[in-house]
């Protein structure tokens, strides 16, 4: 045969699409064109093939080869594609008689040697792949793990070429690498360590219970990133759905194996504040990469000296924080990542930091402090719930030998407060209190007659917008879940109007 | 063996080879400033044969096939047309042949001939 076919697929976003890769060889000078917009690192296989080829002892054909990515109107990148070509060109030369069946997909890039490599995103490949009816799959042994968190697929897996030939010729299948126990890295976190701070534990609980955006504002060295770093802790751990989710876009941005496949604890991301817009919201040139607010999805991005940030890169988190989702666009195409995330951002209260209780030791001026925390933008702030102000545990609770709240303990409570707003939600399209529409909350779903006369008052006064309004509502809604009442009290809407305005005038 | 003498060699064998097929030779080693043919021929039913020739010892660094990339492609087509146009034979059918002769240690060889390539 001097036509041979495989099948494998090309990822955009998360998004999959099924790619024929047909390998013709035919008389004529040596050659060696491939079809079908090839980026740069997929450009450079015939190198990698050929070496990998020769060093296996593999024949490589001195004819002219003719690789055809198709649908070839679309920009193919990444060096997975190694090893469906390799396949290919050892059915075509005859090497490998019986050809690998329409419904099995091939992943791969190839060392010099013939060794096959980890490549990115095998998770949401194979979840793709799923849906054009495959039912088995090749991948490099490095990827065997994440491969078979796919339900439903046959995966061979492979530490080189010529074990791949021999599983075509002779049906060998290699021996499995031994998988790693999964570590699941933030165990050891857990909020029993946090001395004090009761107003910020009781920020972060309901945080939690509503999904309500946070932002800490405390001196340096009083234990904001400590809080931070401990929700992922109290929030319930992730479905199997969101788990998966949560796995493949880890997979495509190549950090999965620092998480662990399938790990049920919601991520926790915390991008430097010198972070570039791209990096927070996801972009690159050829494969778009999802970016920091995609790899919180489900879980926690934390932005520490929130106010250091280059204000464009705050301002972009406003559209997800919006949609739940980012929606990029490059030349090459566009693509859309799940980025439904909590929001913490942490504050000092001024440039040196030390302006807190009478301000003493503080030296800046009284400009600098009124100008730093404006420099979070109104319309980022406006989306924030909850503003807790952390400050230095003082000696009488350094010195107790009483500990605060475990993370198990206070995730009890989370979990079951938020059971109690999932009934109440039955049937709608939200399930958190976050995410209550505004209109609803003028209807259904009011706080107590004397708890609206206090916002409406409020409101009156021009102390409160119309987005405050709403927002205060919620927060009210998720203390009233945590306190077990069926409506949020009057001092619901207080504590609530506390927690967001920071103060009650 | 020098390369020179290697080359030449080669030329010889696939001289003979073209000539137990039924081709005239017409031309060997024709040089302009451009370049050089190696071989130019006449198959029996007219067609004329531009050949280059590539003749190896070893396959170290290769097929000798390997060695005619892009820009020699080019040249050979541009010299078969000019040694048409000098020999009043512009218009008439042609085509241009590779063969790769590899000789191994006990002097055989084995000449890789491939029609009508480029």
């Amino acid at each position: 045969m001097t036509l041979a076919r495989v099948h494998t697929i090309a990822l955009v976003g998360l998004v999959g699409h099924l790619i024929e890769v047909e390998v013709d060889i035919s008389e004529g000078l040596p050659g060696y064109s491939l079809l079908g917009l090839p980026d740069a690192a997929l450009s450079e296989s015939r190198e990698r093939i050929r070496s990998a080829f020769l060093n296996s002892g593999l024949p490589w054909p001195n004819k002219k080869v003719t690789i055809s990515l198709s649908p070839a109107w679309l920009p193919k990148s990444g060096s997975h594609y190694d090893v469906p070509i390799a396949i290919g060109l050892l059915v075509a030369q005859g090497v490998i008689t019986n050809p690998p069946p329409e419904s099995q997909v091939i992943l791969g890039e190839l060392g010099l040697d013939g060794t096959l490599k980890f490549v990115r995103g095998v998770l949401p490949t194979l979840i793709a792949a799923l849906s054009f009816n495959a039912s088995s799959a090749i991948v490099p042994m490095a990827n065997l793990n994440e491969a078979k968190a796919v339900p439903g697929f046959e995966i061979v897996a492979f530490n080189n070429l010529l074990e791949v030939v021999d599983f075509f010729t002779r049906g060998q299948i290699p021996d499995e690498a031994a998988t790693e126990d999964q570590i699941e890295s933030r165990d050891y976190l857990d909020l029993i360590d946090v001395v004090g701070q009761l107003p910020a534990r009781k920020a972060l609980e309901i945080s939690a219970i509503g999904g309500h955006h946070l932002l800490l504002i405390g001196p340096p060295g009083t234990g904001k990133t400590m809080l931070a770093e401990r929700i992922p802790t109290i929030l319930p751990t992730l479905s199997a759905q969101e788990s998966l989710e949560v796995s493949a876009i880890h997979s495509v941005a190549g950090s999965l194996n620092q998480r662990g496949v399938l790990t049920r604890t919601p991520p926790f991301v915390a991008p430097h504040h010198t972070t570039t817009t791209t990096a927070m919201v996801g972009g690159g040139s050829h494969a778009v990469k999802p970016g920091a607010v995609s790899l919180a999805h489900a879980g926690v991005l934390f932005i520490d000296e929130a106010p250091e940030c280059a204000t464009g890169v705050l301002d972009s988190l406003r559209q997800p924080l919006e949609s739940g989702q980012v929606t990029i666009s490059r030349a090459v195409n566009t693509v859309t990542y799940p980025a439904n995330f909590l929001l913490v951002l942490a504050a000092n209260p001024c440039p040196c930091g030390r302006f807190n209780g009478r301000g003493r030791a503080c030296t800046c001026s009284s400009m600098q402090i009124r100008n730093y925390l404006k420099k979070l933008s109104g319309p980022l702030l406006d989306r924030i719930d909850i503003r807790a102000f952390v400050e230095a545990p003082t000696r009488v609770e350094m010195a107790s030998e009483l500990l605060g709240e475990s993370s198990a303990c206070v995730k009890e409570r989370v979990i079951a407060a938020r059971g109690v707003a999932a009934e109440r939600f039955k049937g709608e399209r939200w399930s958190i209190n976050s995410q209550i529409p505004s209109s609803e909350l003028r209807g259904r779903f009011k706080a107590a007659r004397d708890g609206m006369a206090l916002l409406h008052a409020e409101l009156d006064s021009e102390r409160l917008s119309a987005r405050g309004f709403h927002k205060v509502l919620r927060v009210a809604w998720s203390l009233a879940d945590r306190a077990g009442r069926t409506i949020p009290s009057r001092e619901d809407v207080e504590a609530a109007f506390i927690m967001r305005e920071g103060t009650f005038l | 063996m020098k390369n020179q003498a290697l080359g030449s060699r080669g030329e010889d064998d696939v001289m003979k080879y073209l000539q137990q097929r039924g081709c005239t030779i017409l031309d060997r080693n024709w040089r302009i400033k451009e370049g050089e043919i190696d071989l130019v021929a006449q198959s029996p039913d007219g067609e004329i044969i531009f050949v280059e020739v590539k003749s190896r010892s070893s396959r170290k660094f290769g097929d000798p096939l390997e060695a005619v990339n892009a820009v020699k492609a080019q040249r050979l087509q541009r010299l078969a047309l000019a040694w048409l146009v000098t020999h009043s034979a512009f218009g008439r059918p042609f085509r241009i042949d590779c063969a790769g002769v590899l000789y191994s240690i006990d002097g055989r060889n084995e000449i890789d001939y491939r029609e009508g390539v480029l």
